[in-house]
This record gives C-alpha cells, sequence and structure tokens, in this order.
C-alpha cells in the first residue's frame, strides 16, 4: 500500500503539500478512493486523502446551503439533506459499481473533483452549477478561499468552477460549499416502449421542448440485459409538487398520444430506474467491457450511437434527452476504441471512464484538445501546481513526472 | 476615485503608427481616433469615471479580432474590451493607453436550435434580442438584467449577469453552453458548444464573469428555455422589513423556490409609486413582489400556500396579478426603481452586495446607522429571494465632498456585507468600482493565485488592466516556487 496521509483539519492539509513539495513527492488526491480507477493512472506512491475532513460545517436549509469537510460521505450528505426535504439537484452519480466497488461509498470531494452530474443536468444544472464555494490547498501549499456562501457571488474569477472537475489536478479540497435545493413531493415516469432510436430522440426532444418541466429524458435501446430485454424503453421523468405533477402528467400523455405503448411509474419503481440510468448500471456487465461517456448534442445523439454500432459493435444508452451516451466496447479492440470512437464523435467529446489500467494509461482518457487549448489548460494547472505535484498524470498523458 | 494604471509614454508616443497598422487590419472606418468621436465611448454605465480612449477600434470577423489581439500583444498595447456600455462598475473603462475594443458590430444571431434548445449569437447581440429571436415559438433566455434592451450578450459573460428571475433559473453562467474566444496572443479558442458539458478543465466557467481579464469572447451558444405557461406575481406588505426578511426565508424553507422574490423598503417603494403608480401600499415598511411560474394549477396552489405564510408573518396588504397587464404593472415600481430614486435626489449610487439572507435585518439597522452617519439618505431594493442588496445611496454631485462621502458610504455598506458573510458584488462585477476593496474579501495568497490564473491567459496584463485587481503583480513576481534541496519557508513546523 503506498503511503497514505489523512489530514484531519485544513492545517495539517497545507503540511502535507508542504512537505511533499520539500520532497518533490507526487500526490495522489482522494476521498474514500472509490473512483481512483477513473482517468489515467497517477504517477504518485502518496495518497492525499480528505476522508478525516468529514464535519458539516453548517447547513441551513431555508439558506439553501450546506458547507460540509470535503471528505463527507455523500450518503450522509444526502441522508441530511434528506431529513430537510432538500437534495443536491444535480442528482450525483454513484460509480461505484460501474468502477467495480460498492455502492454507496464516496465522498463529495469525489463528486465535486469528478464532476459527477445525474440524469437531472439538462433540466436543474450541473455539478459545478451547485458548487458555491471551495476551500482547497493548491500545489503551491497555499490554503485557498474561492466562492462563498452566497448564490450570486461576481466577485474575482469563478474558481470554484475551474476546481470542479478537475480531478485532484490543481488543488486538495478541504471544504466545500453547495446549494442545496427542496426535493420535489412527487416523481412519476413515463415508460413509452419499443421506440428506435432516431424516433426516441425525437419523441424527447418534443418533451423537452414543451412546457412540461420534463426532468429526466432517456431511452435504453432493446437488448441491454435486465433493462430492455425484449424492446426498447424511452423514459420521461415528471418532479414537482404533487398537484403539478398530475397535471403535467396529463398534458405529456396528450402530447405523446398513439406515439407507442406507454405505463406510468412511480415510487420505488421509477427510483430505481433513475437510479440505473444515473449510475451506469445496465453496462456493469459484462465486467471485461470498456465503458465510455460521450458528451454530444442532444440531436445527433441517435447518429452517433448510428456509427459507434457500426464501427465497434457498441451497446449503449442515452441520458439527458440524447446529449449524453454511454456505451460499453467489448475487450477484442485495441485501446478500447479509442480510435475509431473518436472519430465516429463528431462534436462533443468522448471519456473512457472504466478500462484497464494499462489501457486507460495507453489512450488519452479525456478527449485530447486542440493544441492552443491544451497549452492553455496546461498554463491553468502550472499556476496551482508548478511542480506538478498533485494526480501527475491523472487528465493529460506525458504529465506524468513531477518536474525535476 | 480608484487610481488607474499610469499611462505608457511610449504608446502615447506611438499612437498614430499604432492607428495606422490597426487600420490596415479593420479597413474603412474601423478605426477612431478623432476626439469628437471618442467622445461617446468616454464611459460605461458607472459615469462618475471618464476617460478618453487612445482610439477606438470596431472589428467586424473574428479574424480582425485576432489579427488586432495578436497586434497589440506582440507591440505592448493595452486593450479594453467593450460590448454595450452598460457595467456599473466601469468594466469597460478606457484607459488612455489603451484600444478599445468595441464589439458592437458583432450584432446577429447566428443559429437558433429548437431540437438542442439553444441559440448561437454573436457578442454584440443585445439580452433581449435573443428572446426576441425565439419567443414566437414560446422560448425564451432566462437571464433578464435590468439592462437587458441594451446590454450585450458578450458584456453578459464577461460580468457574469443576473437579473430577478436568477433565483430560480441561474445566473448567466449557469445558461452558457459554449463561447469562441481570442486570447490576447490572438489565439481562437472554443470552449464547450451544443453539449451539456465540455472536456478537461472548466474553462468556460473560468471565462464567464471574468470581466474581460482573460479573452474576447466572439461568439456565444446560450441554452434557451420554453416559456412557462403561467406566470402570476403576490404583492405583500408588511409593517417591518424583519417581518418581510422572515416571510421570505419561511417561503423558501417550505420547498417553494419562486421565480422572482424582490423586496423594497419604504423610501424605494414610495420613489417607485410616485413615479409608476404601480398601486403599492405607502402605508408599510417592506414590500414584496413574489413570482410564481409554471402550470396554472401550480402558480395558484403555490400563491395559496404563499399568502397562507405571509398571513403567518403579519402581511398587511396582499395583492395577486389577475392579468398579464397587472403582473407587468407589479414589477414596472420595482424595474424603474433605480430611475424613480433618481427622479427624488440629484445623484445617486448603486451599489451591489450579496449576504446571507438572515443577516438582512442586522444589515438593514447598519445600514441605517451608517446612512445617518454620512448624512446621505438610503433607499434599498433587494433581490430577497438571494440575498443580493442594491442599496441606492443619494446624493448631489455639485456639492462639494459628497460624491466623495457617497462611495465612502457604499465602499462601508460593501465591507458589511462581507463582514456578515457575504461579498462584494453581487452581480455587477468589481470593475474599477470595488477593485481596492477586493483585499476584504480576499486574502493576498487568494489574490496572488487569482492573478496566476490571469497570467496563464495574459503574462502581460494587457487585457483590461486596472480593473478587478488592486495591484498588479508582474506574473514573473508572482513566480514559481522553488523549494531547494527540501528547505522549506518554515523549517520549524512539525511535518507529517
Amino acid at each position: 500500500m503506498a503511503d497514505l496521509l489523512e489530514p484531519q483539519d485544513a492545517a495539517s492539509a497545507v503540511e502535507a503539500v508542504a512537505d511533499a513539495l520539500a520532497s518533490r513527492t507526487p500526490l495522489e488526491l482522494t476521498g474514500h478512493g472509490s473512483k481512483r480507477g477513473y482517468g489515467r493512472p497517477v504517477a504518485a506512491t502518496r495518497q492525499l486523502s480528505a476522508r478525516m475532513l468529514a464535519a458539516v460545517d453548517f447547513y441551513e436549509p431555508e439558506e439553501l446551503v450546506l458547507k460540509a469537510g470535503a471528505g463527507m460521505p455523500l450518503a450522509e450528505v444526502e441522508a441530511l439533506l434528506g431529513k430537510a426535504g432538500q437534495h443536491l439537484a444535480f442528482e450525483p452519480m454513484d460509480l461505484g459499481p460501474l468502477l467495480g466497488g460498492p455502492a454507496g461509498a464516496g465522498t463529495l470531494a469525489g463528486v465535486v473533483a469528478c464532476s459527477l452530474s445525474g440524469p437531472r443536468r439538462p433540466f436543474a444544472g450541473a455539478a459545478r452549477d451547485h458548487v458555491l464555494g471551495i476551500e482547497a490547498v493548491s500545489g503551491r501549499g497555499d490554503l485557498l478561499t474561492t466562492g462563498s456562501r452566497v448564490v450570486k457571488n461576481v466577485t474575482g474569477y469563478d474558481l470554484p468552477k475551474l476546481l470542479t472537475g478537475s480531478f485532484g489536478t490543481l488543488a486538495f479540497y478541504t471544504s466545500l460549499t453547495l446549494k442545496t435545493l427542496p426535493a420535489p413531493e412527487r416523481a412519476v415516469t413515463l415508460v413509452l416502449e419499443g421506440l428506435g432510436d432516431q424516433t426516441a430522440i425525437e419523441i424527447m426532444t418534443r418533451a423537452l421542448t414543451s412546457a412540461l418541466e420534463v426532468s429526466g429524458a432517456a431511452h435504453l435501446p432493446a437488448g441491454l440485459a435486465g433493462y430492455s430485454d425484449g424492446a426498447s424503453r424511452t423514459l420521461l421523468r415528471l418532479e414537482g409538487f404533487a398537484v403539478s405533477v398530475a397535471d403535467r402528467q396529463a398534458a405529456l400523455e396528450k402530447l405523446l398520444a398513439g406515439v407507442a405503448p406507454c405505463r406510468m411509474v412511480e415510487g420505488e419503481e421509477c427510483k430505481a430506474l433513475w437510479q440505473a440510468v444515473r449510475d451506469v448500471r445496465p453496462l456493469i456487465e459484462p465486467a471485461a467491457s470498456a465503458v465510455w461517456r460521450l458528451s454530444v448534442a442532444p440531436s445527433e445523439g441517435a447518429k452517433v450511437m448510428a456509427r459507434l454500432r457500426q464501427a465497434l459493435g457498441v451497446s449503449g444508452y442515452y441520458d439527458w434527452g440524447g446529449g449524453l451516451i454511454w456505451v460499453a466496447v467489448a475487450p477484442g479492440f485495441a485501446d478500447a476504441g479509442a480510435g475509431p470512437l473518436r472519430a465516429a464523435l463528431g462534436e462533443g467529446h468522448a471519456t473512457l471512464v472504466r478500462a484497464p489500467e494499462a489501457v486507460r494509461a495507453a489512450v488519452p482518457v479525456f478527449h485530447p484538445q486542440s493544441p492552443a487549448l491544451a497549452a492553455l489548460a496546461a498554463r491553468v494547472k502550472d499556476s496551482f501546481d508548478p511542480e506538478n505535484l498533485l494526480g501527475p498524470g491523472r487528465m493529460v498523458a506525458g504529465s506524468e513526472r513531477a518536474r525535476g | 476615485m480608484v487610481a488607474m494604471p499610469q499611462p505608457d509614454a511610449d504608446v502615447l508616443r506611438r499612437r498614430q503608427e499604432i492607428a495606422a497598422a490597426l487600420s490596415r487590419i479593420v479597413p474603412g472606418e474601423g478605426v477612431i481616433t478623432v476626439p469628437t468621436a471618442l467622445k461617446p465611448y468616454e464611459s460605461d454605465a458607472l459615469t462618475a469615471y471618464r476617460q478618453t480612449p487612445l482610439m477606438v477600434v470596431l472589428p467586424e470577423t473574428v479574424q480582425q479580432v485576432s489579427a488586432v489581439l495578436r497586434y497589440c500583444h506582440e507591440h505592448g498595447v493595452r486593450v479594453v474590451p467593450r460590448g454595450s456600455g452598460t457595467s456599473l462598475s466601469g468594466g469597460s473603462l478606457p484607459l488612455a493607453d489603451a484600444v478599445l475594443l468595441g464589439m458592437g458590430k458583432f450584432n446577429r444571431v447566428l443559429d437558433i436550435d429548437y431540437a438542442n434548445r439553444t441559440v448561437t449569437a454573436q457578442p454584440g447581440v443585445t439580452n433581449l434580442a435573443i428572446t426576441r429571436a425565439v419567443e414566437g415559438r414560446g422560448f425564451y433566455y432566462a437571464p433578464d438584467p435590468s439592462s437587458q434592451i441594451a446590454c450585450s450578450i458578450g458584456g453578459n459573460v464577461a460580468e457574469n449577469s443576473g437579473g430577478v428571475h436568477c433565483l430560480k433559473y441561474g445566473l448567466t453562467t449557469n445558461n452558457v453552453l459554449g463561447v469562441e474566444i481570442v486570447l490576447i496572443t490572438g489565439e481562437i479558442l472554443r470552449l464547450g458548444g451544443k453539449h451539456l458539458d465540455a472536456e478537461g478543465y472548466d474553462l468556460l466557467g473560468l471565462i464567464t464573469g471574468s470581466e474581460g481579464l482573460l479573452g474576447v469572447v466572439t461568439e456565444v451558444t446560450v441554452r434557451i428555455l420554453s416559456k412557462p405557461t403561467t406566470a402570476r406575481a403576490v404583492l405583500m406588505g408588511f409593517a417591518s422589513s424583519l417581518a418581510a426578511g422572515d416571510c421570505v426565508a419561511d417561503i423558501i424553507a417550505s420547498g417553494i423556490i419562486p421565480a422572482g422574490l424582490e423586496m423594497m423598503d419604504g423610501p424605494a417603494i414610495k420613489a417607485a409609486e410616485d413615479f409608476v403608480h404601480a398601486g403599492y401600499p405607502l402605508d408599510v415598511e417592506a414590500l414584496l413582489i413574489c413570482e410564481l411560474d409554471g402550470p396554472a394549477v401550480e402558480v395558484d396552489y403555490l400563491i395559496s400556500r404563499v399568502c397562507a405564510i405571509a398571513e403567518k408573518h403579519g402581511v398587511t396588504t396582499v395583492r395577486t396579478s389577475n392579468s398579464e397587464e397587472e403582473r407587468a404593472l407589479f414589477w414596472a415600481g420595482r424595474k424603474a426603481a433605480f430611475p424613480a430614486v433618481g427622479r427624488i435626489s440629484p445623484d445617486y449610487y448603486c451599489m451591489d452586495g450579496t449576504i446571507p439572507r438572515k443577516k438582512l435585518p442586522l444589515v438593514l439597522e447598519r445600514m441605517q446607522e451608517l446612512s445617518q452617519k454620512y448624512g446621505l439618505r438610503v433607499a434599498n431594493v433587494f433581490h430577497a429571494g438571494d440575498g443580493n442588496l442594491h442599496p441606492l445611496i443619494l446624493y448631489d454631485a455639485n456639492k462639494p465632498g459628497e460624491l466623495e462621502a457617497a462611495e465612502a458610504l457604499g465602499a462601508d455598506i460593501l465591507c458589511l456585507c462581507v463582514e456578515v458573510g457575504g461579498v462584494l458584488t453581487g452581480e455587477h462585477g468589481v470593475g474599477v468600482e470595488k477593485r481596492d476593496l477586493m483585499p476584504e474579501q480576499f486574502s493576498e495568497t487568494d489574490l496572488n493565485q487569482q492573478l496566476r490564473v490571469k497570467c496563464a491567459f495574459d503574462a502581460e496584463h494587457l487585457l483590461n488592466p486596472g480593473k478587478v485587481f488592486p495591484v498588479l503583480h508582474r506574473c514573473a513576481e508572482l513566480g514559481r516556487m522553488h523549494v531547494h534541496h527540501g528547505a522549506l519557508p518554515h523549517p520549524e513546523l512539525p511535518r507529517f
């Protein structure tokens, strides 16, 4: 086991980074370590974990704000918010089971660092839209305060957004301030059966362009074992006050009358469906396949999928009304199919979320950027972590080594 | 008054040569150097600050923007980008030795994509024009700063503009999907697009609200929303700001996020009512405007709940809009609050801080004390839902010392916002105005990190210098930290 440091407070986190600086020891930044397999392998023998920074600083439901230690378990955050009838509206994913671990593990820091937004993203925004403030230790050993506890804040650069989704390569989070929102009183899902991909995209578009506030739109093509074995299923979710949901449900049924056989699900069944979509459960098996996450213009989804099926024989499904595509590539393809997959993509980007370590070391896990953009990103990284000590190699190939 | 960077005498001397070079890039009338023609560009909406720019350049293509910036970069010429010039914080205040880069000719909507719910526009398109372009199909662009008829979408991105509906629908940053920007080096970058997240670091999130210091926006893709079927507003009068504030907290705690939730205090109510006759009650100390939108049944249901909550907090007047005209009238007073205050005072100074909502009673009380201390009246309008305060300080610029007193009072109010856990600016930006207050909110370490980010984009500080940051360290001074042979700055500290 690698060297593991678990600072108890921000001051000891600063010392840990200072010590790493002094000895030029690269650090892998983690929470519970449940998503260590997401990204390129990190060239570090020492882990700096946020897991002991797990206390709630404050939670004020009437102010819609939570400040907590970065290592607070996500499950505890969700339980705390749930007691006040609130939630994190971006519906954070649980990548644990996909990456071969248990469900329900992981920390707030992990969700923010990997920017894990769920099915509600098109309607409610992404993780980055709900992060109000981050306190973190940069690769210089500076304890930084970014953002604040209020939603409306344009004072200085929006560094919380930059730090969100930085995969532990810019700074070690010590505390996170998040926007909380009222959880919906009721949720129902209209399930349509038997639609082809293109038609399903069109139907989801029709629902999403209506005024019915559809808060989830996913399509599971036929043949996903356990989820759409016989016929495809298209899911459209409505959430909110019960009186409003009932009204919009009637309107949605009217809007889609005659399109396909459909039924309405709610309660636990509805919840389980969206958890499956959120956590990529349809693609967990077979475990040997590589799993990619593609972000595209929603209207292009079915075309992209058709090209991927032709090139790589993928199986997969759509979320975000077609804008988010999850696909599994069988183990036989070299480099997890990276070349043909990215060639088939067109605009948008593709991230390799699950693959053996050797593949993730060999293939750009994150989408390659134009030289000018990559150079800018490298300068930004340099501004926080000039010695390249934090998560070296995690995002960009060739950045494994700390500076000499 | 805030001091601006010393003009570079060498650049001033080279003015003609620079103008000639830029004229070759932007031919015709694209370069303005005639003093009378420069006059309209002397200030933005923070009119207390004025400065004639070195020259104005009005490019029409991204290639021209790129070539102008590359030239300025190579020749050490500062550049101030400008959209419609509606900044309330002096974000586009010219500098004597800087090219003012006006983006007004970038005025076309490039693409409307209903299937993907996006509009792609050039940066000079006004905020309202985006909604106008799609409202025929029942869509709109949600962020609605009160200057929306004039302010440009490029300026909105630069400032991360808000509006009265951002409580429910977010600020600009939550509604922008992609931009094309040009760096000071002339490099053209695309961040994001019609897809819902960008790869790599969230540079789009960083650019948004960067006040023209990191790059020049040449194209913007925003998401558009389907217009709610119904919107109604409730006017609620209270005998005290305290009661109104408690009512706001209770509405939100009960799980309701209104589309808009505004508060006005006594002086603001009176000024607005005298001006627009919106039917505001004059016997109250605080007025709430609460707008609810969505399906009609939901709106009716929530109005009844909001009214019940207001009753609990001793509301003295309640009126609910029953038509679009009436809803517009309720808002007319609020939206005209600034000019209304302009009628009762020769000059006013509009502040913009955000506080944790629960601190409102304390902040109002302390503001009252400050108002008395400086002998200047203050009227308050308040985005109550999200804690964004707009105190309007009434003064007379013709009376010696009053502008300075108004500025000092304003600074005290903003420091108070920070002291209670809030921030210096909620939506107007730091610009020139609040630049020197930045150390109130950020430590030197924090500011240095922000400056290092600036250096990653613009190492010579050529883009919009003198804004946002109080002291411009040269990038080299911020430089790299070198730890030689394990020697740390504080060897006495215990280590792991």
